[in-house]
């Protein structure tokens, strides 16, 4: 039902990143117009607007819905979930369901994406076994969700499939760069179809950050780390 | 399914599992506590429930497992809606609580650990120093969340009251153990207001372990300097 009171929905975020990009997703699959307000220097030079908006944590994303402020990813989605009540659902009615969700969207942003990056992050010189094996035992939990399903929402797409949507772009480009063998068609044939699956909707590959230019910050990113490690 | 048959694999010294037993007591629902034994290795059921984690505190509803502290609670909240709400009912007043909830999660618990588990005192005292300074952001949200009222969640005990209590007694034995003061008039008087009045709350006096059995426990691990595993294990 469309609301016919003044909304005024903000966000603030950063191109490169992918909890940012997550909410633009979310708001856009409900169709809800918002404000978009990039962080120019994250690093150096943090706005106003971030500081006054998110003095805890000083990060993006910040949804600001009539001047009030929501932040960390997941808290915004449920928000966005609950407040705009229009399809598609991000979760189930069930509340045994909704556990579920909110089980594997922790386990993504807790477990698993800190395993991907730590193995993804080592150099050439380390001996990254273990860290591999712990990041493929990660990915074995998400590719037996995804069993009989298309999306991990079923047969649209859903909080977890946002929330994992840095497998498809993020940490599948990082894997490009530093050739490493991780989430493969082999061993993760369902990851892998999904991924293809979310690239073909435009809400997700029009809010994926330019490729180009998400390689050339991460090379620099890495360049100037080993710069830092001599 | 029906609202029976509900199961709570947990250890009585977990703060974790003491958040859900906290909601079961409130919403007045009928459990089995089965205490998880590490010191014999994890149960089977354990095992099964919680492939992922392999931890408690595990609800079992039926025959389904539920995970995760919070995620357990926000689920008791949702099923049983006949007793007091956990979460407010308002959107952003519930976007607010889970932020302080997951801000209680990745910053004080963590710290609490960190202290208990330190190697050597440069560590432990680096981890008190982080963990008063989000006390003092906690102290903050509860003076903006409880609006006067005797709790996070106002009149009743709510969502972040869960959430933070349930660690109360292990401060009070960090408190203890180290010769330290984690909450003071000076920087947290709200807090340790809030402290007493969660303490005596009839839902959680009775299930809370007392600061010497607490203690008593934590001193199997604390002291001596092999044992930082248990001690990661049994917090």
């Amino acid at each position: 039902m469309a609301s016919t009171k003044k909304e005024e929905v903000k966000l603030i975020g950063f191109w490169s990143s992918p909890y940012s990009r997550k909410v633009e997703i979310a708001l856009q699959l409900k169709g809800i117009k918002y404000q978009y307000l990039e962080e120019h220097d994250l690093k150096n030079n943090k706005s106003p607007e971030l500081l006054k908006y998110n003095p805890v944590h000083k990060k993006v994303p910040v949804l600001i819905h009539n001047g009030r402020p929501v932040v960390e990813s997941l808290v915004i989605l449920e928000y966005i979930d609950e407040t705009w009540t229009q399809e598609p659902a991000l979760l189930p009615s069930d509340p045994y369901e909704r556990a579920m969700v909110r089980f594997w969207c922790k386990f993504i942003d807790d477990k698993f994406s800190p395993a991907v990056r730590k193995y993804l992050s080592l150099g050439p010189e380390t001996d990254g076994e273990n860290a591999r094996t712990e990041a493929q035992e990660c990915l074995k939990f998400l590719e037996n969700e995804l069993k009989g399903k298309k999306y991990f929402g079923g047969e649209t797409i859903g909080m977890i499939d946002i929330v994992a949507i840095g497998l498809a772009f993020w940490q599948r480009t990082l894997q490009e760069i530093t050739d490493k063998d991780l989430m493969n068609k082999q061993d993760f044939p369902l990851l892998c179809a999904w991924a293809e699956e979310l690239l073909s909707c435009s809400v997700i590959s029009d809010n994926l950050p330019p490729k180009d230019k998400f390689i050339s910050l991460i090379r620099s990113r890495r360049e100037a780390a080993a710069a830092t490690s001599k | 399914m029906g609202k029976g048959d509900v199961k709570l694999l947990g250890l009585w010294a977990s703060p974790f599992a003491l958040r859900v037993r906290f909601a079961l007591e409130l919403k007045c629902v009928d459990y089995e506590n089965l205490e998880e034994n590490f010191g014999g290795g994890k149960s089977e059921l354990l095992l099964k429930s919680n492939p992922v984690y392999k931890e408690v505190p595990v609800l079992l509803h039926g025959d389904k497992p539920i995970c995760e502290s919070l995620i357990i609670v926000q689920y008791i909240d949702e099923v049983w809606t006949d007793g007091p709400s956990i979460l407010p009912s308002d959107p952003y007043d519930r976007a607010i609580a889970r932020f302080w909830a997951a801000y209680v999660d990745d910053m004080a618990y963590p710290y609490m650990r960190a202290i208990i588990t330190a190697d050597g005192e440069e560590a432990r005292e680096e981890a008190i120093a982080k963990l008063k300074e989000s006390l003092v952001v906690l102290e903050d949200a509860f003076v903006q969340s409880s609006k006067g009222k005797p709790f996070f969640g106002g009149d009743e005990i709510g969502y972040v009251d869960i959430a933070l209590g349930a660690s109360m007694e292990w401060s009070k034995v960090i408190e203890k153990a180290f010769d330290v003061k984690l909450f003071d008039e000076e920087t947290t008087p709200n807090l340790l207001t809030w402290i007493d009045a969660f303490l005596a709350h009839p839902a959680i006096k009775d299930i809370m372990p007392t600061t010497d059995k607490l203690f008593e426990y934590a001193m199997n691990f604390i002291s001596p300097p092999s044992t930082k595993a248990a001690a990661t294990e049994a917090y």
